[in-house]
Parts: structure tokens; C-alpha cells; sequence
């Protein structure tokens, strides 16, 4: 193997960036004579607004401009879209049509935190100081802001097109064959779980700056890929693409939640635009809680029915899916496109159905997260299957064992339609199993109970999907100054995409990987591309550069052959070296393009891949828990995972991403829920005072290890591994707390198992 | 942020004078909670008078069994301190468990005690070891020095310059910090003083309170089983998202118990 090639742990090029400080983020870029852009965002979960006069502080010192909902549509700019709109059928055969979000309020507030008007100002604190005199006239009407709050019969309808606060009524499976097999069942099993809401909280909040230049609209902005802000953001403003660039500096972590257009990076470069200077504006963490898209919040009913030997034989679930007060790009489409497809998980469930009911309420959109319904559907399946376990009298492995997908049945079309290509699910299992030394447990329960505490074990046997949609696309250059630079349509968050990419072309061309430079994030180097969403980046881009390779390749035989007057079919290339079999001469790559470069063409090449199939990473995680029974508090003790990723080209990387998703995991099963006042709609959780982020000293090590299966789809046999964390805890870490409370008769529990919430249980259990 | 006129005061007295004299003026003692208040749009003082320059409001110094700890002297330095450690060890594990680092390094006791955050960790030092608040009028007994949520005896214009506590027999803190703010869901100080025993808490009501059922228990009986059978009453105790009121009581039992057998 190679040194800088694929397989090896090779340390992060763009970490002694990050580390000292030399990064740049959206908020560390400034431009000359630019201004500052401030929102005032609708204190009110839901309110009429008669009108909102801006004279004083249009009149105000330092003020540029102020724009409110009704400028902006006397301007003729555009509401941001739904790409789910017009692509998901409702039960009934219908087509959602939504309308797209307006970038300020026009008529109605819809959440704290909706814009109402954006003020430019020569300083921020002038702005803010204008900000005070604009004078809202609105009526505050009945809201629901938590999910809870929109789906009861009583609940205040948010919109007229949607009784019910109904916003998309979907099913896919098959319910007859479902119905029929519930029939026949030995036993079902039932559950009603919540997947609370989240706020991805990225430790770099939004930013953006916009200006006009040359006539083009440039915008720079955190994103997971600038080609897609471009397709979206042009026709919003009314403009050509070409006229668009967007440039994407280094981002600070992202989780789905970066992934999307949101209102200020229409208003900067219209404001831009209008007053003809830089226009930028910084969200502050408030701001965070309060506008970033968030995750999750789910209810589920699910049950499963099982023959008289303990295998299932269907799978019924029922997700209702808070949309948030708008439908966001991807939405409607991340419980039903996204996660359904993996409902039942990694067992060979014959039948399953699965609807997905999703709601409009007064809070801020909901849309992408770490997992985006993967993890939901991990925690149904690996719930009910803890739950069936103990209701059949059988070991958590010894179900899972009966009702695994097995080697043999791979590929599997799964009744969703997905065709899982690989895996060795059981043996994952075994492995987790042995590491975790779960046959010694019960000394282990033994000697916490002994100081008092109660300990419990669980597991998860997950899968999910990386989703390959469409396209990405590469190039490889060599520029004069001896580097090589690469170009992806994918954008690093913090993932290690300098590093990793580096080491696929280093494995594809043999070329020096010290010398290797990554292009991405600016729409006018990097022509098309996909972006980074659905843990697909890795398996993608390979397959592009490895397109773009096979040209560089290709390129440079004939170009030696022509140097050395010889067919190019005599010349090999292997280790970086273009060879003639015929003679004993040869090239480095680097001498080739360099040669080829001043001869004129040079070896330079690009290629888009498509490839439409999902991966499947999956895995068993098994996490151990005490609970200190008289404060409620779980600790988690142990944690290890045995994941197949398929070939893993940096292990060091997916360490990280193992790490880094199983707190997030972590986050969501134990600490992290973002609430509302059911009676005035509020947000509950609007700083880091009342939303508990994990910190290190909330965890464990985690040891992590992989069962490298190969893809047999993919380029070099990836998987992807970005997600696989978060999909994995959530239900590893239940099941434990869970298995630690059965001896005090408590059976059901929703995250976040918080201090308060198992003691409750625990004194609701006695 | 509002704009305001800085001050920053060379003596105690200055800092007094340039207090009664301006209109809506803050004392700026380590800013943990004015500051983000500030930022917040929340808090719009006409001047703030910055106490960080005064040496003579720094510093520990023990004697005759009492510590005296300077009302600028930060948390981190009061947890750190070999004398305090030595001395009250309860009262430097209590500094070093308040917030996080970056809180530790610049927060101080005056100036947590002064704002009297409900959830903050000092009160409960100051009441469960029976400390005397000193000022640059008068001296105030710990106990009357908390009047209520965010509310002291402090007279307007008067300044923390100090906080004396006497050293007890023994005492123990018991904290359960607030899973996000890690500010005190319930904080209890368990001390054995030459003036009989103490049972202050912290975090559970809108202001500290002593705990007058557990400290005739723990007199007869200083030992974690003497409260057994003693409950705190979850009336008027403080409710949210993190904590119901039962869930406050209990840990006010729990945490008297632990803090009492820890000394065992």
C-alpha cells in the first residue's frame, strides 16, 4: 500500500489550518466599503401583521436601507422553494403542491424568529438601533409550535390549504400483504416512540456576505456544496446562473442544517444589489436556535407481527413529521424519500408498510440533520425489536439473530425498494458482542448494584443508506507550479475532504501527495456538483476522479508514445511512471504533464459520475449505562461499535466521523431537545443555558473497529461512513437505559432519558 | 450592546463615588452575567465601573481559622488556593465546580454573590457556612445577605469588598449541576460549625434557603441516617424543563444525604 493511498491513517493536511487559527470562515472575510445587515425576526409564534412602518428607522443614523415582505415582492424577488413540491404523491394519489417560503413575512409570522425586515446599516449596532424603531402592528393568533401542540383535533389551523395542519399524507409498501400478515401473527408488538426535535448547533453559525461585481452577484456563504445554492438562489433573484457565483470559504461544521438557502442570503445580495455596496450579515447563536433548520422531531406508532418461531413477518409504522412552519428545500421528502425506505432496518421482514403523515406548527422548518430519517428508522426497528425480545422471553441477540438478513440473501430487495448489495450483519453482531464482553455482564449489573447503581446493556444492529443521487463530478489539473489540483463538487465541513480526497488521487495517478491541492466551494472553479449531504461525498468523488484519472492515463500515453515515437498502446503506467514495454524508458507523471503542458494541450481532465445506487453502511453498536437511580442521571460507561463501511480509505478520518456521530447520537438520546411553550409558542430552548449540547465530559471513550465488506456498487467498494454514528446510538444508548431500569419495572421511555425523565419514570414505575 | 461611559475605578471609594453620581450605573465585577446580559439588549447601564484594577479587592488570606477571600478574587483562584483547600475544603471544591474554565477564570465572589443568582453556588456556601459579608459601610451576617431572587440586603451604592467564612469543624457541597448551564439544579452545603450545624441550599428555590428540619436532625445525629424520613416540601420550589419541583425536593434529600456521608 501506499503511503498517502487508500487505507492509510494519514494525519488531516487541513487541521494545522484549523488549528492555529489560520482558518477562514464566512464571518473572517470582509470587503471594502462593506455594510451590515440585521433581521428583525417576529417576536411571536404566530401573528397577523397589519402593516409595519419603518419611517423612524429608515431615518435613523447610519441607516442604508430597510426592506420589509411587501418590498420584496414589489421587487419581484422569489420565495425560496421546495424541491418536494410536485415530486411526492400523497396516499390518496395527489401531488404535493406547496407554495415556497416568502424570504420576509409578507401577511402572517409563522415562528419566533421569522424575518419581518431586514435593515442595512454602516455598523451593526445601527442597525440593531434601528431595528427598535420599526413598529410592527400585528395580531397575535393561536399557535402551535410543538408538534404535540399541531396534530390534535383542537389545535389552531395554520392554514387555510391545510386542515388538519396536514401538510402531505404519504404511504409506501405494501398494506394489504401487512394487513394480512398481522392476521395471522403469534404475536405483535407495539410502540409509540418520540424522535425529539433538535438544533444541529454547528459551532461556525451562518453567515453571509454579498456583493455585486462586474454585474455578477457573488455571495460568500457556509454551504455543502456552492453549485446548489447557485441553481436555487438564480431564479429566486431573477437572474442567470452565470450571473451567480458563490464562493464557500472554510465552514465549521454543518449536519444537513448548511446544506440549505435560507432568507439572509437572498436579502444580503439583493441589498447588495440595491445600494451597490458589500452587504453582510452574521447570525449570532440566538439567532442559531432560533432560524437554523432543525432536526428530527417525529412521533412514531409502530408494530410488528411475529410467527410462533419468533421471526417477524410485518411491519406496520405510522410517522407523523413536524415540517416546521414552512416546507423547507428537502422537507416533506426526508421522513418519506429518505428514511422510510429503510424502515425494518437489517431483518428479512417480508411485508412492510409505512406512512408518513407531516404537519405544518409555528417553529422553525425542519429538514436535514445528520442521519435525515435514517436514525428514525433505526430507532423504530431496534426499539421494537428490544421490546419484542422481552415480551417473547428471547435475548436481544437471539432475536435479531432469528430475523437477520443473511449472507446468502444479499443482494436483498428490501420491500421498499431498495437492493441492500453486502453486509455480514450477524457476524457484526458476534464481533460487538465479544469485544463488548457481553456473556460477563450480569457481573458486571452485579457490582454496580452493589454501589447502588443500576447498569444496563443494549445494542443496536443498524443499517442506512448513502445516497448516491445522481451525479458528482471532478477534475484534475497540473497547474505550472508543479501542484496538482483537484476540483469536487463535494464541500468539506470539517470532514477531512483536503486529506482524503488527496489520498484517492494519489492511489489513482501515483502522483506526490504533499503536492496535491483541493478546489472546491466557488462556483467559477468548480463548474458542477452535487454537494456533500447523505454521507455520499467519498464513494462519489472517487468515482469522478477516478473518471478524471482514466483521462489523465489515457492523455499521457499518447503523449510519451509521441515523445518516444512508439504506439500508445506500449505504453504502461503503474506507480505514478508512464513506462514503454519496448524499450526501458519511462516518465514520472508529473515530468509527462509538465511536458505535455508546454507542448499545449497537457494531461489536464475532468468527468462527471453518475451513479444513482445507495450504499449501505450498517453495523452493531453496543453501549453500556449506570443510573444512579436517586438523581436519575445516566452515565454512559462503555461504548463500542463494529462497523462495516465497506473499504475505508482514511481510518483515522472515520474515526473521527465514528466519534463525532455517536455524540451527536449521544446528544439526541440523553440531553438535546428543543422545546417550546406550549402556551405562548416561545422557544424554550434558545441558548445553550437551557440546550444541552454534549460536552466531553459527558461521555466515554469510544472504541470503534470495522468489518471492512466491500460495496459491490460503488467505486473501490465504499460505503460512506458520515452518518453512521448518529444512526446507530440513539437506540444502543435506549436499549441500555432501558435493560438498566427493567428490574425497577419501568418498560417505555422517549429521549432524552434527561435526569428529571428517568427519575420520573422511575418514580411512576414504583 | 448598548453604548455606555467605562469606568474603571482605582479604589473602593472611587468606584462608591462615581456610583452615586451617575445615573443608571453597574458595577463590573467579573461581567459573567452583565456582560452576556448586555449583549443581549437586555441590560442598557449608562456606565459601568470596572472594579478589576483595585488590588485591595483581591486575594485570600487565612487566619485564626477564619478565610477571608477578597471580592475580586476569581473562582478558579479560590479553588486552587492551598490555604482554602486546606482550611474549607468544601468551599474550593464549590468555586471549582461553578460553570466552566473560561467562567472560573474570570467569574468572582463578589460579584456572583451580589447578582444572586438563584442557581448560583456561592449563596450556599456564604449561608451553610455562616459566612459575614463585608462592604465598604457595614458587615452583613451571611444569613441576612440573600433577600430574594436576584435580590440582596446590599443598600444602593454600597460595594462587596469581602466575604469572610469561618472555618467549620467540617462541611461537604453536593452539587447536581443543570445538564446545559451546569449552574446548580440543586447545590446543598452540609457544614458542622462551632455555632451548631448548617444546611444551606442552593438552586432549588428563588433564593438560598437553610434547611431547618434536616439541621435539628443532623444535630442530635450528624450522620446521614438522622435524615432518613425528612422530606423537603416541593412547594414554591422552581420548576423547568431541566426540573420539576418533586425532582428539585428530592435532590435537596439526596444531596444532604450524600453531602453528610461524604464527611462520614
Amino acid at each position: 500500500m501506499r503511503k498517502f493511498g487508500i487505507g492509510q491513517p494519514v494525519r488531516r493536511v487541513e487541521d494545522v489550518r484549523f488549528i492555529t487559527g489560520a482558518g477562514a470562515y464566512t464571518d473572517d472575510l470582509n470587503l471594502p466599503g462593506q455594510a451590515y445587515g440585521y433581521l428583525l425576526r417576529s417576536p411571536w409564534a404566530h401573528a397577523a401583521i397589519r402593516s409595519i412602518d419603518v419611517s423612524a428607522a429608515r431615518a435613523a443614523d447610519g441607516v442604508l436601507g430597510i426592506w420589509t415582505g411587501a418590498d420584496l415582492a414589489a421587487a419581484g424577488v422569489g420565495d425560496l422553494p421546495c424541491a418536494i413540491s410536485g415530486v411526492l404523491r400523497n396516499r390518496d394519489g395527489s401531488v404535493l403542491e406547496v407554495a415556497g417560503r416568502a424570504v420576509l413575512a409578507r401577511d402572517r409570522a409563522m415562528h419566533v424568529g421569522d424575518g419581518l425586515a431586514f435593515i442595512v446599516a454602516e455598523t451593526l449596532a445601527k442597525a440593531k438601533a434601528a431595528a427598535e424603531l420599526i413598529v410592527v402592528d400585528a395580531e397575535e393568533l393561536p399557535a402551535a409550535a410543538n408538534l404535540a401542540d399541531a396534530v390534535h383535533g383542537e389545535a389552531p389551523r395554520l392554514r387555510e390549504s391545510a386542515p388538519g395542519n396536514i401538510c402531505f399524507d404519504w404511504e409506501g409498501g405494501d398494506a394489504a400483504a401487512v394487513d394480512g400478515a398481522f392476521g395471522q401473527a403469534a404475536h405483535v408488538t407495539s410502540i409509540d416512540l418520540l424522535h425529539n426535535r433538535l438544533a444541529p448547533s454547528p459551532i461556525e453559525p451562518r453567515a453571509a456576505l454579498g456583493h455585486v461585481d462586474d454585474g455578477r452577484h457573488v455571495l460568500r456563504t457556509s454551504t455543502q456544496g456552492a453549485n446548489l445554492f447557485q441553481r436555487v438562489i438564480a431564479p429566486v433573484l431573477g437572474i442567470d446562473q452565470e450571473a451567480l457565483r458563490i464562493i464557500t470559504a472554510d465552514v465549521g461544521g454543518s449536519f444537513g442544517m448548511k446544506e440549505f438557502i435560507y432568507p439572509e442570503h437572498i436579502l444580503v445580495l439583493f441589498a447588495a444589489e440595491k445600494l451597490g455596496r458589500p452587504v453582510k450579515w452574521s447570525g449570532d447563536r440566538s439567532e442559531s436556535f432560533m432560524s437554523d433548520l432543525h432536526g428530527r422531531d417525529v412521533i412514531s406508532h409502530a408494530e410488528i407481527a411475529f410467527d410462533a418461531d419468533g421471526r417477524a413477518t410485518s411491519l406496520r409504522v405510522h410517522n407523523r413529521a413536524n415540517m416546521g412552519a414552512y416546507v423547507s428545500l428537502f422537507g416533506p421528502g426526508i421522513q418519506t424519500l429518505g428514511g422510510a425506505r429503510l424502515t425494518g432496518g437489517l431483518y428479512a421482514i417480508p411485508a412492510i408498510n409505512v406512512r408518513v403523515t407531516g404537519y405544518y406548527s409555528n417553529s422553525v422548518p425542519v429538514d436535514a440533520y445528520r442521519g435525515a430519517g435514517r436514525p428514525e428508522a433505526a430507532y423504530v426497528i431496534e426499539r421494537l425489536m428490544n421490546k419484542a425480545a422481552r415480551e417473547l422471553g428471547l435475548a436481544p441477540d437471539e432475536i435479531r439473530r432469528r430475523n437477520f438478513i443473511r449472507p446468502s440473501q444479499l443482494p436483498y430487495r428490501h420491500p421498499l425498494g431498495f437492493v441492500f448489495d453486502s453486509g455480514a450483519f450477524e457476524a457484526n453482531m458476534d464481533e460487538a458482542m465479544r469485544l463488548a464482553d457481553w456473556a460477563g455482564f450480569p457481573a458486571r449489573r452485579d457490582g454496580a448494584r452493589a454501589r447502588g447503581r443500576l447498569r444496563g446493556i443494549g445494542m443496536s444492529c443498524y443499517i442506512e443508506s448513502s445516497v448516491g443521487f445522481g451525479y458528482e463530478a471532478a477534475e484534475i489539473r497540473f497547474p505550472e507550479d508543479g501542484t496538482i489540483e483537484i476540483v469536487a463538487g463535494t464541500m468539506s465541513a470539517g470532514q477531512g475532504h483536503e486529506t482524503v480526497w488527496a489520498q484517492i488521487v494519489t492511489e489513482q495517478l501515483g502522483v506526490p501527495f504533499e503536492a496535491i491541492r483541493l478546489v472546491q466551494g466557488d462556483t467559477d472553479r468548480v463548474k458542477t456538483g452535487g454537494g456533500t449531504a447523505g454521507s455520499r461525498s467519498t464513494y462519489m468523488v472517487a468515482g469522478a476522479f477516478r473518471l478524471s484519472a482514466d483521462q489523465v492515463i489515457d492523455k499521457g500515453k499518447a503523449f510519451v508514445a509521441m515523445l518516444l515515437g512508439e504506439p500508445p498502446e506500449s505504453i504502461e503506467f503503474s506507480d505514478g511512471m508512464f513506462r514503454s514495454a519496448g524499450s526501458n524508458r519511462s516518465m514520472s507523471i508529473m515530468e509527462t504533464a509538465a511536458a505535455a503542458r508546454r507542448d499545449g494541450e497537457g494531461l489536464d481532465s475532468g468527468a462527471t459520475f453518475n451513479h444513482d445506487i445507495s450504499t449501505f453502511p450498517n453495523g452493531c453498536h453496543v453501549c453500556e449505562v449506570e443510573i444512579d437511580p436517586d438523581t436519575g442521571k445516566v452515565e454512559v460507561v462503555r461504548y463500542l461499535v463494529v462497523d462495516d463501511f465497506g473499504r475505508i480509505v482514511n481510518p483515522m478520518v472515520v474515526d473521527g466521523q465514528v466519534h463525532g456521530g455517536i455524540v451527536q447520537g449521544l446528544g439526541q438520546a440523553l440531553m438535546e431537545h428543543s422545546l417550546h411553550d406550549p402556551e405562548t409558542g416561545q422557544l424554550v430552548t434558545g441558548s445553550f443555558m437551557d440546550y444541552a449540547l454534549p460536552r466531553a465530559d459527558d461521555l466515554c471513550a469510544i472504541e470503534s473497529s470495522y468489518n471492512e465488506v466491500p460495496c459491490t456498487t460503488s467505486p473501490y467498494g465504499v460505503k460512506g461512513c458520515g452518518e453512521a454514528g448518529t444512526t446507530g446510538a440513539c437506540p444502543a444508548i435506549m436499549n441500555a437505559v432501558l435493560d438498566a431500569l427493567a428490574e425497577r419495572g419501568v418498560t417505555e421511555l422517549d429521549m432524552p432519558a434527561t435526569p428529571l425523565r428517568v427519575w420520573q419514570a422511575l418514580r411512576g414505575a414504583r | 450592546m448598548y453604548n455606555f461611559t467605562y469606568h474603571r475605578a482605582g479604589s473602593v471609594d472611587a468606584a462608591a463615588a462615581k456610583l452615586a453620581e451617575s445615573g443608571d450605573a453597574k458595577l463590573l465585577a467579573g461581567g459573567m452575567t452583565l456582560l452576556p446580559t448586555m449583549k443581549q439588549r437586555l441590560a442598557q447601564p449608562s456606565d459601568l465601573i470596572d472594579l478589576n484594577e483595585i488590588d485591595g479587592l483581591k486575594g485570600i488570606t487565612v487566619s485564626g481559622g477564619t478565610v477571608t477571600i477578597g471580592a475580586m478574587t476569581r473562582h478558579a483562584d479560590v479553588a486552587a488556593s492551598a490555604e482554602v483547600q486546606q482550611a474549607i475544603p468544601a468551599l474550593a471544591k464549590l468555586a471549582g465546580l461553578i460553570g466552566d474554565p473560561a467562567v472560573r477564570n474570570r467569574g468572582t465572589i463578589g460579584g456572583s454573590i451580589a447578582n444572586n443568582d438563584p442557581a448560583a453556588d456561592y449563596p450556599a456556601a456564604v449561608v451553610g457556612l455562616g459566612a459575614t459579608v463585608v462592604t465598604n459601610k457595614r458587615e452583613i451576617a451571611g444569613d441576612d445577605f440573600f433577600t430574594g431572587m436576584f435580590e440582596t440586603a446590599l443598600d444602593e451604592g454600597e460595594i462587596v469588598t469581602a466575604v469572610r467564612f469561618p472555618a467549620p469543624q467540617k462541611a461537604a457541597y453536593f452539587k447536581f449541576p443543570n445538564p446545559a448551564s451546569r449552574y446548580a439544579v440543586v447545590g446543598v452545603m452540609v457544614a458542622k460549625t462551632a455555632s451548631g450545624v448548617r444546611v444551606a441550599v442552593t438552586g432549588a428555590a428563588p433564593c438560598v434557603f437553610r434547611q431547618s428540619d434536616m439541621e435539628r436532625a443532623l444535630s442530635g445525629n450528624f450522620s446521614a441516617d438522622a435524615l432518613s424520613g425528612i422530606t423537603q416540601d416541593a412547594d414554591g420550589l422552581n420548576e423547568d424543563i431541566h426540573a420539576s419541583a418533586e425532582y428539585r425536593a428530592n435532590l435537596v434529600v439526596v444531596g444532604a444525604k450524600r453531602a453528610v456521608a461524604e464527611m462520614a
